[in-house]
């Protein structure tokens, strides 16, 4: 077990420090000075004060160093807990600007995420082998999964925002509001999230559904359903049986379709102009604010391993195997 | 915990309704946020804003409020000038003159000495009194070196309160034009509060809770908007007899345009200060939008896009040339297929209708340009640009091929249809022309190290004097890296001189600006350094469900422009608050 784990933690630990180094790299070498346009922005017209402002910035952030020199100081940093400034919206330090906007992301991409794959499983398992569902739910699921998450997006934001009118289409929650701890603001905050999250939901549902129906009908053709079905189980039994099986995969699909349902999570978010991390990125990278973007994506693929690390363990949990397997490697 | 409630609150919200719901599918019952009543006096710090006493704006912002800093003139929150804190005057683009504000007069005692009398009774949010000590600490904040206003510190000698009312601006050069959009561009800031703050914390502090003079304060913030609240006891009441109608103003940051057109279209926007290209068709039909025109070009105009060629490299470095790529643009074209008539082609001078006073008829009759393929040919062949190897397009004098890239930014949709019809047109002339689109900051760093064939930029707004754009096309000397003005790195003494001389009439002596101006003009028309294309709107879209009165051409509506964008509020921005009224009523 403790094997296991080790070499888990391990290759984990590798993937962050290669996936950190490589979200430091880059946006350097995008083309592009940042201070030069942050001081461009600044409309300063006489060219000393320019180059004063020039210097003084490039020295603020430790452009002036040599390059080896800032990597280092960025993973310096980086274990005191310090993401920078950002450059774009500057002075705010990262951390703030990624505090405020992390809750938002997390609330639309764990309930998504879950819940999609809970109601995806059990209704492709509920479907497969019934007719009437499964000549439904198989084209439907085949449509959601192939549509792109923005494009959902937009089409939801259009008929139910602004045509229907039945809900808004940009922010967090109302812009008559302010945050507070009453049942007002709290069923707002559900308004403004359902389409965002919905749009999410769907795609990602129509995925789960198609493979889990797909993997039931291979179990209940596998030789146990057989064997079962002759000793004369009941159908629920063997369904039951086939279902358990057939989540192993769908389990190991969760940990590698992570990644894409946070790259579509941040697009939805643009669409919706959901205060996310999602608009933060985009503005990052156009306006080249080195340290934001570190910031969020180290956020991000922290959030990734942490999830398929807790996959590791769940797998451990569902799958005996893996547990024999263990138990036989330390033997 | 307020902050921590704001961080919680999605969190909780999503597990709740996890939990709450399997299908995914509930839909939520909106809240009542519909018209409460309005007779009831607004609390201090109300959790909701009422709809008719609040106004939403849209189109400054694109992200999180960074700071409230009004040094920073071009990233902090918006309202930071103009709302919050002020200037002395305030510049009236349709007079052409400025208004006093802080100040209730300000005059030349002698050729290089300005005074201010400051008006009775302006207090701070704080309930200090405002004196020339403050005015005085603002302007010596100047210089520090890394504050963009220093440049005023090497013609402006002192700066000394005379008594508590009175402030007196010596000179060294006194450059008048540029001393008047000082006058309405520099925010005061309160001395008992920012004395002792050190250059850091001057150029980059957040300055989290401003202390101003202005008519609205921040009551809250948040990652997509700022919510600006008025106060009651702001001076201008009395002392202006002006009252900005909103009690509430709620900025968002939209991430997109189309974000902000469907927000107008739900009636949840009254301002947007976004270009939305199909706006034309929204103000004709039934939506309840306006405009400040109600037929082309539908905005106000704001700016000057320019043709920059890099006068520095060949062929851009011939004024015949120059002059047979100007004719050789079809603008006309532009404005229409591009802009669907949004904007207006600019005059051969480039300068704004606002400063039509100032175009010489004489010199742009004689020396001004129109688009006409037939003589953009001619020209160049009078030039010596002949095409010898038969492909259609001109080489270069030498023999050499001629292929020039014109870069304009990656995403900027209207600019790159424009540079292709640009480069459609100037083949027809047989320029060759290639459009490009880098990404913003590369191209923000081509343009200052000079390392591109042409470019368009329109970073000079509307201004007090044509002054402004003289600098922009003029300024001498060339440095290595080209930041804010002459883009095109042309260098002519002469016209240099003249530019400086200009800004040494004063403001109020019309005829003799004219006469420079007429000069430069001339040189403009002739050696073409950079070429004029059309004026880019003041974007306006306003929604009259909620506010009326906003700023039309026709009948008696404000001729303000209705404004959110950074340093507007003091060109009218303010002044179109005050003309609303509830829709209601």
């Amino acid at each position: 077990m403790r094997r296991y784990f080790g070499r888990k933690l391990l290759i984990y630990g590798l993937t962050f420090f290669v996936a950190v180094t490589v979200n430091w790299m880059i946006p350097r070498f995008m083309p592009g000075d940042p201070v030069a346009s942050m001081v461009a922005r600044a409309n300063v017209t006489r060219p000393e004060a320019v180059a004063a402002m020039q210097a003084y910035y490039n020295n603020l952030f430790g452009f002036d160093q040599p390059l080896w020199q800032q990597y280092l100081n960025f993973w310096a940093a980086l274990f005191r807990g310090d993401f920078g400034l950002s450059i774009w919206l500057f002075p705010t330090p990262v951390a703030d600007v990624i505090t405020a906007a992390v809750p938002y992301t997390l609330g639309l991409i764990i309930p998504s995420v879950l819940l999609s794959w809970v109601v995806g499983n059990w209704f492709g398992a509920y479907a497969a082998r019934r007719k009437l569902l499964d000549n439904t739910v198989l084209p439907i699921g085949y449509v959601l999964t192939a549509t792109p998450y923005m494009w959902l997006a937009v089409l939801l934001a259009w008929g139910l925002g602004v045509l229907a009118g039945l809900f808004p289409v940009a922010g967090g929650y109302s812009f008559s509001l302010r945050p507070n701890w009453s049942w007002d603001f709290f069923l707002d905050l559900l308004h403004h999230w359902t389409l965002p999250f919905l749009s999410l939901f769907l795609v990602a549902l129509g995925g789960w559904a198609i493979g889990m129906r797909n993997m039931i009908i291979y179990e209940l053709e596998s030789d146990y359903s057989t064997y079962l079905a002759a000793l004369g189980a009941p159908a629920r039994l063997i369904r039951r049986y086939a279902f358990r099986n057939a989540v192993l995969p769908q389990v190991t699909g969760l940990a590698l379709q992570l990644g894409v349902i946070v790259a579509g999570a941040l697009v939805t978010e643009i669409v919706f102009a959901y205060p996310g991390l999602g608009s933060l990125i985009l503005n990052a990278i156009k306006n080249k604010d080195f340290f934001l973007l570190q910031g969020t994506f180290l956020f991000i693929v922290l959030g990734v391993l942490i999830a398929n690390f807790i996959i590791d363990i769940v797998y451990v949990v569902v799958d005996p195997r893996t547990r024999a397997g263990m138990a036989g490697a330390n033997a | 915990m307020r902050n921590r409630a704001r961080i919680m609150i999605p969190l909780v919200a999503a597990g709740l309704l996890a939990t709450a719901c399997t299908g995914g599918g509930s839909t939520p019952t909106p809240p009542a946020s519909q018209p409460q009543s309005q007779g009831a006096a607004a609390p201090a710090n109300p959790d909701q804003l009422p709809r008719a006493e609040t106004l939403y704006t849209t189109g400054t912002q694109w992200g999180p409020p960074a700071n409230y800093n009004p040094i920073r003139e071009w990233d902090s929150a918006v309202g930071t000038k103009g709302l919050v804190y002020e200037t002395l005057f305030h510049y009236d683009t349709t007079a052409a003159k400025l208004t006093p504000w802080l100040a209730e007069s300000g005059s030349w005692t002698d050729d290089s000495t300005y005074q201010v009398k400051l008006r009775q009774g302006v207090k701070w949010s704080d309930g200090q009194p405002l004196t020339a000590k403050d005015v005085v600490f603002s302007f010596e904040l100047g210089k520090m070196e890394t504050i963009p206003y220093h440049n005023l510190w090497t013609w402006l000698k002192s700066v000394e309160a005379v008594d508590d009312q009175t402030v007196k601006f010596t000179f060294s050069k006194a450059n008048y034009q540029q001393w008047d959009f000082n006058l309405y561009s520099r925010s005061i800031v309160p001395e008992h509060i920012w004395k002792g703050r050190s250059e850091k914390e001057v150029l980059d502090g957040v300055n989290e809770n401003p202390v101003g003079t202005g008519a609205y304060k921040f009551i809250s913030k948040d990652q997509d908007r700022v919510v600006l609240q008025r106060r009651d006891d702001w001076w201008g009441k009395t002392a202006l007899n002006m009252e900005p109608k909103p009690r509430y103003i709620v900025d968002i940051a939209t991430p997109s345009n189309e974000v902000a057109l469907a927000m107008l279209m739900q009636k949840n926007l009254d301002l947007s200060n976004n270009f939305l290209p199909g706006v034309a068709n929204l103000v004709k039909g039934n939506f309840g939008l306006t405009t400040y025109y109600t037929e082309p070009p539908y905005h106000l105009s704001a700016n000057t896009a320019w043709l920059v060629p890099n006068n520095t490299k060949k062929p851009m470095d011939d004024p015949a040339f120059r002059k047979a790529l100007a004719s050789s643009i079809d603008v006309g074209k532009i404005v229409e297929s591009v802009y669907g008539n949004l904007v207006k082609a600019s005059s051969p001078t480039g300068l704004l209708p606002q400063w039509e006073q100032f175009v010489d008829q004489n010199v742009v009759s004689k020396s001004g340009f129109t688009f006409d393929a037939a003589n953009a040919k001619k020209l160049l062949a009078d030039a010596g640009y002949k095409d010898t190897d038969g492909d259609g397009f001109v080489e270069n004098k030498d023999g050499s091929k001629m292929s020039l890239t014109l870069i304009v930014p990656s995403g900027w949709t209207d600019w790159m249809e424009s540079a292709r019809s640009i480069a459609a047109s100037a083949k027809t002339a047989g320029i060759q022309i290639t459009p490009d689109f880098p990404d913003f900051n590369a191209l923000v760093e081509k343009r200052a190290k000079g390392d591109y064939d042409l470019l368009i930029n329109n970073e000079r707004q509307l201004s007090n004097s044509p002054y402004t754009y003289y600098e922009y096309m003029f300024q001498l000397p060339i440095q290595k890296q080209q930041n804010t003005v002459n883009f095109a790195r042309y260098e002519n003494k002469q016209a240099w001189e003249l530019v400086q001389q200009l800004d040494q009439v004063k403001t109020d002596d019309i005829e003799g600006m004219k006469k420079i101006i007429s000069q430069l003009q001339q040189i403009h028309l002739d050696d073409m350094p950079v070429i004029p294309l059309w004026y880019n709107g003041l974007w306006a879209q306003s929604s009259t469900s909620v506010w009326k009165n906003w700023p039309a051409a026709a009948g008696s509506a404000p001729k303000t422009g209705a404004v959110m964008w950074r340093n507007w509020l003091e060109l009218g921005g303010f002044e179109s608050l005050t003309q609303l009224q509830p829709s209601g009523s």
